[in-house]
């Protein structure tokens, strides 16, 4: 045995070993957005292969810049939607239905545990929250993915971070992540998969497994990925009761994909996060990682919550509690952007939404948006964001911009305050 | 398979990124012919013209490093409408150059020692260049000289470039 969730994974989907060290496996699920998809759609029909290996497999979202802003953006929107209909993909969410890639999959139970899933976008990686091996790819492996259902990958190199301890109030998975990516470094998994271990982990709710792993390309990995275990198949049970008898049954057959007690890793990091403070970033890399009190009193312009990191419904309770009967700061705009439609009525119903409102906050329909600055809040020269996405890259949310990458908790009490401090 | 010979355009500089092989505003194009004209157009490199330097050659021979930075695969492609299918140097970054393949297209390895002879030798005039893919051999000339070079790649990598691509070799393997 001794092997790792991802070794299991490629094993039990091995389709080919091409040469030595790349396998080529099964893949079970293709996401497609309307950014990276429509350059495949057009070149498989260039070479007369406009086909889909199982137009079951394939799922498909406008998100990035959702409805679209221009004629360009339109088209690719129109690309992908014209696709989906000629090939029966029926699952597709069109502008109405429409929310973040890697919020929506997961919440219409499109991802199970030992799936493998491609997707040509980075943050794919979010999906191993459930025991997946979940990996972004360029084009022409997505091409690939849609016209044969294989991708090939180098066979997996694992390193485990085994998170202990317990996180004090106010801190949450983001700021676990930021500190891991603080300390191992922007090219510190590249290449591997990461296991995100122990108790902490056990303890988090699966919104905040999403979000950890979300970050795990910031750190160069290819995947992060989680253990299987009971809150994924309480998750879960509405889109599998039909295929287990129990709970229990479901857990069972999940746990194939469980780490063997001797598996080997290319390295064990143990992360302790009794003493973590609330993190934020201060660079243009994610690995530029501060405690937020060391950058307390930098005066913000905009403070955004949303995205595939920090959009869904725990991220925006987070930040409701915090600003409950308040009022932001004049001089700065927020910026709330729900990741998918149920989580938008979730907190409509649970009065999230009417706080925001009352506090200043402005609401956007759930979309990428501002994270990658094409839409909905995109930064002007000099301006300073304070934001719960993934990415500080110069320039990623508006030319000219300082991006701050921080919780939304940080979020939400900076938002009061007008300047960076944390709750 | 693509076409592996002609003339070749020298790039006198290490770690030349993807943004300046093809700029992140052109990434809203859908049709790859439109990035044509883009290409290397923010290179950083003294007395290069994309205009009139890259006009009629097919291969470009290069430092190291090629195609750090964002993994868009928009950098081959621009390359690859441009008639470029071929790309030698010391190193490369490993999303381009698995890119590259991918496309059916060749990211050559050679040692220092050779790359730098190269350079001497050859940049500056009409130099020519064929690839002989069963020999593993590179033929580069100009009016007085004739090198042969050997190379190597790996048996996955050189199946891609016989098929044309991941896209084909799948199509037909899988
Ligand atoms: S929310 Fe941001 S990081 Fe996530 S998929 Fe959209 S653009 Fe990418």
């Amino acid at each position: 045995m001794n092997k790792t969730i991802a070794e299991k994974i490629f094993d039990s989907h091995f389709v080919d070993n091409p040469s030595d060290d790349i396998h080529v496996i099964r893949i079970d699920a293709v996401f497609c957005h309307e950014i990276t998809t429509p350059g495949a759609i057009t070149d498989l029909a260039a070479r007369h292969k406009d086909r889909v290996f199982d137009p079951s497999r394939i799922k498909a979202v406008i998100d990035h810049v959702s409805p679209a802003k221009d004629s360009k953006t339109a088209l690719q929107g129109k690309i992908l939607r014209d696709w989906t209909k000629k090939h029966g993909i029926k699952d597709f969410f069109d502008i109405g239905q429409n929310g973040v890639c890697h919020a929506i999959f997961p919440e219409k139970g499109f991802v199970r545990p030992g799936y493998t899933i491609i997707m040509g976008d980075s943050h794919t990686c979010t999906h191993g929250a459930f025991g997946a091996f979940a990996a972004g790819v360029g084009t022409t492996d997505l091409e690939v993915g849609i016209l044969k259902g294989v991708c090939a990958f180098h066979y997996p190199v694992t390193i485990k971070i085994n998170i202990t301890g317990k996180l004090g109030k106010g801190v949450c998975a983001k700021d676990v992540i930021l500190s891991i990516i603080g300390k191992i470094g922007v090219n510190g998994a590249t290449d591997r998969v990461i296991e995100f271990t122990g108790p902490v982990v056990d303890e988090m709710s699966m919104d905040a497994r999403m979000t950890l792993c979300n970050m795990a390309v910031e750190a160069g990995s290819t995947c992060g990925i989680c253990s299987p275990d009971t809150k994924t198949v309480d998750y879960l049970w509405d889109f599998i009761k039909d295929e287990y008898p129990s709970k229990q049954d479901a857990l069972q057959a999940f746990q194939k994909f469980t780490p063997d007690p001797d598996a080997k890793y290319e390295k064990i990091i143990e992360h302790d996060v009794t003493s973590l403070e609330p993190q934020i970033t201060f660079g243009y890399k994610p690995d530029h990682v501060k405690n937020a009190r060391e950058l307390s009193g930098i005066k913000v312009d905009q403070v955004y919550i949303g995205s595939c990191t920090n959009g869904r419904l725990e991220d925006l309770r987070m930040a409701a509690e915090i600003i409950k009967g308040k009022k932001i700061a004049k001089h700065l705009r927020c910026i709330v952007s729900p990741a998918t439609p149920k989580v938008y009525m979730d907190a409509l119903e649970e009065g999230i939404i009417k706080t925001f409102m009352e506090a200043g906050v402005c609401i956007t329909n759930p979309t990428c948006g501002a994270c990658l600055g094409m839409s909905n809040g995109v930064l002007a020269e000099g301006e300073i964001c304070l934001s719960t996405t993934n990415r500080n890259f110069n320039g990623r949310m508006g030319k000219g911009g300082m991006v701050h990458l921080a919780s939304p908790a940080t979020a939400a009490a900076t938002a009061i305050a007008g300047y960076i401090t944390q709750n | 398979m693509k076409n592996f010979n002609g003339k070749v355009l020298f790039l006198d500089r290490s770690d030349i990124n993807t943004d300046e092989i093809i700029p992140a505003e052109y990434l809203t194009e859908i049709d790859k012919g439109t990035l044509k004209p883009h290409l290397l157009e923010s290179l950083m490199l003294d007395s290069f013209s994309h205009i009139s330097d890259i006009n009629g050659k097919s291969i470009i021979i290069t430092r190291t490093n090629f195609g750090c930075g964002s993994s868009r695969e928009h950098a081959p492609w621009a390359l690859e409408v441009n008639g470029i299918n071929m790309v030698i140097g010391e190193s490369f970054a490993r999303i381009f150059k698995q890119n590259m393949f991918n496309c059916g297209m060749m990211a050559v390895e050679l040692s220092s020692e050779t790359i730098d002879g190269l350079f001497e030798q050859f940049a500056g005039s009409d130099t020519f260049l064929e690839t002989d893919l069963d020999k593993n051999i590179l033929i580069i000339k100009n009016g007085k000289d004739k090198n042969k070079i050997p190379f190597s790649i790996s048996d996955f990598n050189r199946a891609l470039v016989k098929a044309g691509g991941w896209v084909e070799y799948a199509d037909s393997k899988y």
